[in-house]
């Protein structure tokens, strides 16, 4: 058991070890989907719901394979039983309600698979978290990821309008501004 | 005498085009400089050298395992539930690898953490699985596996290297500066990670360039050559 | 007949395909997992008991110890299940059986994320006589000299946590101080640029040890009993 206050918990997923600037988790959205403010900002609350949800999961199946005694399904379970339950979720936001699927939609499936959502799942159970701490974990990386998407973004759609030499044009030019952002996280190191 | 002759200019032919399925994956198609696949081991458990080596070797290895297996099955994986067969597959070859690198030493498992388990969701592996491995005999899949895996690992090399000289004034443990060296310790920060890749991609596009470039120019010199004789 | 056995056939290859690929993948990680499990359970009960042995010098032989009802210590071997206990500590026991210390595991926030530490507890002379940092994400070159720098360890091989006379309470609690100023028993010198992260640690024995030494020094007599009984057998 882990006994950190929540707010501990909180800070410490989503500014202090900020799963993109820090763990370097889900950096193929973190620089494919920065150039636009508005999709960064669809994709990072995307990335929320579905941390939250998988992080729900996690829980129980770790619960579960513990009361089974077979720690060594873990990383399979947590892989399909994540990618199907957000497969159900886009399934029921189509029917409930399209113009959050139209909102949303696109970015789901993108996002299943991606190291951010299986790094909430993996690092919860490693901490030991409890079922609030768990989903309370899950909030900060979501809002740290959002967070760290729309900073991006903002920084991009700026460099849009600047002359760059071609050499750092793409990647490169996305990476030095993500290191200068990480830079400046760590000043937050030391508040929980 | 002269059916003989095709048969040699296909073997060649074939042997030719397996060194390059190796070659390819690294350094024309390198997967992490080129295609830019799999970023987070490669900026997360670079801080050092053996880091870099274990997570490299690692992951070569489930990419290896995973291709040999996929292009194995691959008559027999129905194209609906490719995908999640070849999840299944790579997170089964993952946790192998979880399992062996614990009993070998506890000390890197603690080192690599969770990353270990992740590379289930390096894209490199999936995406080989599904572009290369599902397509391709078994030989041809283990070389571009082989060839993507040590890509992959001199990638990794390259950015633990150089991150462990500048911010520990080590590589692989061993002291390389006198004592009054001043470690510059952002590089082992993750902010350093971002600055080294962004490094190492800008040498390489600058590569790149310079070869587009010369390219007209040789061309044309050698029009220039051919005109003049 | 044609068309039903064509919508047939692929669902057959469909559950063919997964169920085949399951079985191996199955197949594949327990066979894994029983092969390789001697050796993580070897390597890990080395890596605790080195780490034991360290911060309980002189002891060479180790029990596991699980506290239920938050009240009660039995001895934790194989045989026990260890779900239902709150906590295990560890004593450390000399070659004859006598009881050197108790090993105990403390975790808490450090600068950059979680600190888990190790530390003996010598109940005859109520110190410290040793702390490993087991895990720790600090700052290297910086804040992650906790695990290394030798005068900053060597406040942990005697710091004082006597209790007060009716042994409810620890009669100082353990600060950390600016580094060089230690002046008390129960001071921990900090480490230059690592001020966070020495203070992180403070924090963490203080809490530990506040919840820890009263009860382990209340239930004394089954730590002694326990190693008295293991040498004897």
């Amino acid at each position: 058991m882990n006994s950190d206050s929540l707010w501990e918990v909180f800070i410490n997923a989503c500014l202090i070890n900020n799963f993109v600037l820090a763990y370097f988790l889900g950096i193929c959205p973190f620089l494919g989907v920065s150039a636009k403010l508005e999709t960064a900002s669809r994709m990072g609350v995307a990335v929320c719901v579905v941390m939250l949800v998988s992080s729900i999961c996690a829980y129980f199946i770790h619960r579960v394979l513990q009361a089974l005694n077979a720690p060594y399904l873990q990383l399979i379970a947590f892989i399909v039983v994540i990618a199907s339950t957000v497969q159900l979720v886009e399934m029921f936001i189509k029917k409930a309600s399209p113009t959050l699927f139209r909102a949303l939609g696109i970015f789901l499936p993108l996002i299943t698979s991606n190291c951010a959502i299986l790094g909430v799942a993996l690092f919860q159970t490693n901490k030991g978290y409890d079922f609030i701490q768990s989903i309370v974990y899950a909030f900060g990386a979501g809002l740290g990821f959002m967070l760290a998407l729309i900073l991006m973004a903002g920084v991009r759609e700026k460099l849009a309008l600047a002359r760059l030499p071609d050499t750092v044009e793409g990647t490169a030019i996305s990476l030095m501004i993500a290191g200068v952002l990480s830079l400046s996280f760590m000043g937050f190191a030391g508040l929980g | 005498m002269q059916p003989e002759k095709p048969i040699v200019i296909r073997k060649e032919v074939v042997r030719r085009g397996s060194a390059d399925e190796f070659l390819k994956g690294l350094w024309r198609e390198n997967p992490v400089f080129v295609q830019v696949l799999g970023m987070c081991p490669v900026l997360a458990v670079t801080n050092s050298a053996i880091n870099a080596l274990t997570m490299g070797l690692a992951t070569a290895f489930v990419l290896l395992l995973s291709n040999l297996l996929v292009s194995c099955l691959r008559h027999y994986i129905p194209p609906q539930v490719r995908i999640a067969t070849f999840i299944l597959i790579i997170a089964t070859f993952v946790t192998v690898v979880d399992y062996l690198i614990q009993a070998i030493s506890l000390e890197i498992h603690k080192s690599l953490g969770a990353f270990i388990s992740l590379i289930v969701v390096n894209c490199l592996i999936l995406g080989r699985a599904e572009a290369f491995a599902s397509r391709n005999s078994i030989g041809r899949s283990l070389l571009d596996a082989l060839g993507m895996g040590a890509g992959f690992t001199f990638a990794l090399l390259c950015m633990g290297g150089v991150r462990e000289i500048l911010g520990g004034g080590t590589l692989f443990g061993v002291a390389l500066f006198a004592d009054n060296y001043q470690p510059w310790v952002v590089m082992i920060l993750p902010s350093g990670g971002f600055f080294t890749l962004g490094a190492w991609l800008l040498l390489f596009n600058r590569i790149k360039q310079r070869q587009q470039r010369k390219q007209p120019r040789l061309q044309a010199r050698l029009q220039e050559m051919g005109s003049e004789q | 007949m044609k068309i039903i056995a064509s919508d047939k056939q692929p669902a057959w290859i469909v559950y063919r395909a997964l169920v085949g690929v399951g079985l191996v993948c199955a197949l594949m990680i327990v066979s894994v997992f029983l092969l390789t499990l001697s050796a993580i359970e070897k390597n890990r009960s080395e890596a605790l008991a080195q780490a034991i042995f360290t911060v309980l010098p002189g002891a060479n032989t180790k029990l596991a110890f699980a506290l239920t009802g938050g009240e009660h210590f039995v001895v934790a071997d194989a045989n026990t299940d260890a779900s239902d206990a709150e906590a295990v500590i560890h004593a450390g026991y000399g070659a004859h059986g006598q009881l050197i210390g108790v090993a105990i595991e403390a975790q808490g926030m450090g600068y950059q994320d979680t600190i888990r530490i190790l530390y003996g507890y010598i109940p005859d002379r109520q110190v410290i006589a040793g702390m490993q940092v087991l895990e720790s994400k600090e700052t290297p070159g910086l804040g992650s000299k906790i695990e290394t720098d030798k005068s900053f360890l060597k406040n942990f091989s005697q710091l004082d946590v006597s209790l007060t006379a009716e042994g409810s309470a620890i009669k100082n609690a353990i600060v950390a101080v600016k580094p060089g100023q230690k002046t008390e028993p129960w001071e921990i010198d900090g480490i230059t640029g690592a001020t966070i992260s020495s203070k992180a640690v403070a924090g963490i024995l203080r809490a530990s040890t506040r919840r820890w030494i009263p009860l382990v020094q209340r239930h004394l007599q089954v730590f002694h009993a326990a190693g008295e009984a293991h040498s004897d057998s």
